[in-house]
């Protein structure tokens, strides 16, 4: 009952006017964020947060307008996703897989109304998942030391070899070149520069973003030269759009199998959306009897993707207001604006700050209902920003891309990598190497060598160290399952075959 | 960490001008990292409170400029804002490590001026609620007997001040097998608590900042203070001192600027960051972020910070990080 009376505490705070118009606000912009290629959760938060300010909002409403933004914008990165073939943010890579094949296939509409309703359940199911849990999740993230995490990264890229290619091999090349890109920068135990051949900029790194606009966008442009337009992904009308009641209902258990393991990914710290999505993807792809369709089309491949990530964003909220670590890159610069409102989370906010954390979460519910009813029958509106002509929007988002690097290292050189990578995108797609492994290898990829050296310094290098817990032996045991059903499974996985549900 | 460009991208595509600087309309204080860390902290706490007291007529506006390590800012700050009267740079203890350990691309300390530092957050160490290890003597006891039975957990890359910190502490009681003390670098104090809490570490070496929350919940015991006296409202917390290990050590909090600033802009600066040292604001705000008082402003301050430096090149070529 305590719960109620909490709750009834969080409404009172976010039903004021100033709340809700706030909450509605922040959705729409999250949205409009979110649809913008390139432009993802983290940056909309971070650079919202001036915004913030100069209001004057008070920390409530501060957080809840940000959290809407983050909502919204997890929401939003679909929509570029499905109709561009661009991952509006990085955890909507993953819905680029078959939500593009689907547009291509008339069935664009049919498509974001069915990750908008993935999207709410993912969302919807997660708040309340964070509401009832929050405290006991918290203590999830004892559990993962250096070894589980390690087995769970490995678990991620070991289930990459079937995944975006028909070949095992060109996947699992492009996965070991991305890994081979996170490598670029300092090492994170001694500090010592890698690969960066004295270069200041290469000091942290290739930045994911500098990775995914070269990979999807520049070379994008490329094949649009090479072909005069004709034959680039750009440019997938939206004509009607109507309720695919029957892909809603034939995934439904989807979503909700998406969305716990999506939660469970954001919980994690460090894990976050992205992982989230893709689990959720593989597991949909590895237990359907229709598995050979993922890829190609698939309502359910749209489904999974977009409930796991909405959920890991909620999940990703439990570990920053319990533990003060962030889930993700938006909870980290969620979690700076907390710091910046004097609120330290922490084990004791839910005690200490009530009407902060309640507040937030009654926003949460009730941003989600605002946003699912922005991008269902709204959606349109947010398609027209992207439906304007391919010669127009190709070139203005590249352009975009390049203004808002330049304006950070105010250097060339971030723009020199971001073509290199568009070089290499066009040359990868033109001999069917898929890009998408690159960008999760340049994702997880340092915190996977990171998770393996700590181990190592705990257990004096001994690898046994590796599989000293259920948790970590388990995620080995699905990782090397994972790596390996594939190969042998894949001349009968052409026929169908009865499955355990 | 790769966040940084991300964070940024909107303000180029949304043309608003948050992030990008036009020509000197209002001062700009750079913090040389993502949102959220102590450098970012710094620019947004101080800055605000510069305004807020009118210590200057403008609102100070917040650039995050993550990369290096500090190493792109100052980079940035040497070579290209060298006389730009209008700029400050958050800096700390992290600054003082990488200049002396040659980290920042053969830029040296003398490249900018530090302005001062006007708040401290003390080094601690800290143990699980049910860890066995009951003080600092019984921690770096169990090190000396056998080193492979401790892994300490901290925010810093190895190498680092969080690591320095216990180096430091093992020098002071006469352990100096420093290359078999076992050290991982996380992504952040709260990660190194909860890896210690979890039972995957022995002990957290971090600053008391990052410790404030796990520490009202009861979930961590902080065995050890580094500061000269107790810092005021954690009484309860012994200084390492008082246990017979003579070491100080804390991560101050303050700005930089541009070497080839005018003597009036330096004097500008110095004033109002000693200002913001006064004011009722900061001393609220230290108390809610866990810093203690540590005031030290103008050319004290450069001396005091050369001093630093040098111990700390001479301990690091010690451990081997630097040749």
């Amino acid at each position: 009952m305590e719960l109620f009376a909490n709750l009834a505490q969080g409404f009172a705070v976010a039903l004021t006017i100033t709340t809700m118009a706030l909450a509605i606000g922040g959705c729409f912009l999250g949205t409009v964020i979110g649809s913008l290629p390139g432009l993802g959760p983290s940056n909309g938060v971070a650079i919202l947060i001036p915004l913030a300010f100069s209001l004057g909002l008070d920390a409530t409403e501060a957080l809840v307008f940000m959290t809407s933004v983050y909502f919204g914008a997890m929401y939003g990165g679909r929509i570029s996703s499905i109709l561009l073939n661009i991952p509006g943010d990085e955890p909507a890579l993953m819905t680029t897989l078959d939500g593009y094949p689907m547009a291509k296939q008339g069935r664009a509409g049919d498509a974001l109304v069915l990750s908008g309703v993935a999207s709410f359940v993912g969302a919807l199911l997660a708040t309340i998942a964070l509401m009832l849990l929050a405290p006991i999740l918290a203590r999830i993230a004892y559990l993962f030391g250096p070894a589980e995490y390690f087995a769970l990264y490995l678990l991620a890229f070991c289930t990459l070899g079937g995944l975006a290619s028909r070949n095992q091999a060109k996947s699992a090349l492009a996965a070991v070149i991305g890994l081979g890109i996170a490598m670029i920068g300092l090492d994170n135990q001694t500090g010592l520069p890698r690969l960066t051949f004295g270069e200041m900029h290469l000091m942290d790194g290739v930045d994911f973003l500098v990775a995914i606009v070269g990979l999807f966008a520049v070379s994008e442009v490329f094949i649009f030269i090479e072909s005069h337009g004709k034959n680039s992904a750009i440019g997938v009308r939206l004509e009607r759009i109507t309720i695919p009641v029957r892909d809603i209902v034939n995934s439904f258990f989807t979503m909700l199998r998406s969305t716990a393991i999506g939660f469970v990914a954001g919980v994690l710290p460090g894990a976050g959306a992205s992982l989230g999505s893709f689990l959720a993807y593989m597991a949909e792809k590895s237990i359907g009897r229709d598995r050979d369709s993922f890829g190609t089309g698939n309502p359910r491949g749209v489904a999974a993707p977009e409930a796991g990530n909405n959920a890991a964003a909620g999940g990703a909220l439990v570990p920053m207001l319990t533990l003060g670590v962030p889930g993700s890159g938006t909870t980290a610069v969620l979690l700076a604006l907390l710091l910046t409102l004097n609120i330290t989370p922490g084990p004791l906010l839910f005690e200490e700050r009530p009407e902060v954390v309640w507040g937030l979460i009654a926003a949460l519910l009730i941003a989600n209902v605002v946003l699912l009813v922005m991008n269902v029958p709204m959606v349109k509106f947010f398609v027209r920003i992207l439906s304007v002509p391919p010669w127009i929007l190709l070139p203005g988002i590249t352009m975009v891309s390049f203004g808002g690097i330049y304006s950070l290292s105010g250097s060339s050189f971030d723009l020199i990598l971001m073509i290199l990578f568009g070089l290499f995108g066009y040359i990868f797609r033109k001999i069917g190497v898929p890009t998408v492994p690159i960008i999760l290898g340049i994702l997880l990829g340092n915190k996977m060598e990171d998770s393996l050296r700590r181990a190592m310094v705990i257990s004096d290098g001994d690898w046994t160290y590796l599989f000293s817990s259920g948790i970590s032996t388990g995620l080995w045991i699905a990782a090397v399952a994972g790596f390996i059903a594939p190969m042998f499974l894949r001349r009968f996985l052409a026929k169908p075959e009865p499955v355990a549900d | 960490m790769k966040s940084g460009i991300r964070t940024c991208l909107l303000g180029g595509a949304m043309s608003v001008g948050l992030v990008v600087t036009g020509p000197a309309f209002a001062a700009e204080c750079i913090a040389p990292a993502n949102p959220g860390g102590g450098w970012d902290f710094t620019c947004r706490t101080i800055g605000k409170i510069m305004f807020d007291i009118g210590a200057v007529d403008k609102p100070i506006q917040v650039t995050n400029m993550a990369g290096g390590g500090g190493g792109l800012a100052y980079s940035h700050v040497v070579n290209e804002r060298n006389d730009d009267g209008e700029l400050i740079v958050a800096a700390s203890s992290a600054t003082a490590t990488r200049l002396a350990q040659n980290a920042y691309a053969g830029h040296t300390a003398d490249q900018v001026r530090f302005l001062g530092a006007i708040g401290a957050d003390p080094g601690i160490i800290a143990v699980a609620a049910d860890s066995p290890f009951q003080s600092l003597g019984d921690l770096l006891d169990a090190v000396k007997a056998d080193p492979s039975s401790v892994t300490f957990a901290g925010g810093s890359a190895a190498g680092g001040f969080d690591h320095l910190k216990v180096l430091m502490a093992l020098g002071r009681v006469g352990f100096t097998d420093i290359t078999r003390v076992k050290y991982i670098g996380v992504d952040g104090g709260a990660d190194a608590i909860t890896q210690t809490i979890g039972g995957h570490t022995q002990a957290m070496t971090g600053d008391m900042s990052e410790v404030v929350g796990f520490l009202k919940a009861g979930d961590i015991r902080v065995i050890a203070v580094f500061t000269e006296e107790r810092v005021p409202g954690f009484e309860q917390i012994p200084t390492a001192r008082e246990q017979g290990v003579d070491i100080v050590s804390v991560n101050w909090r303050g700005l930089y600027v541009p070497k080839g600033i005018s003597a009036d802009d330096h004097a500008k600066w110095s004033d109002a960051l000693a200002k913001v040292a006064a004011s009722p604001e900061w001393a609220e705000a230290m108390v809610a972020n866990g810093l203690a008082p540590f005031t030290l402003v103008g050319d004290g301050f450069e001396t005091w910070l050369g001093g630093v430096i040098g111990e700390i090149e001479t301990l690091s070529r010690e451990i081997g990080v630097i040749k």
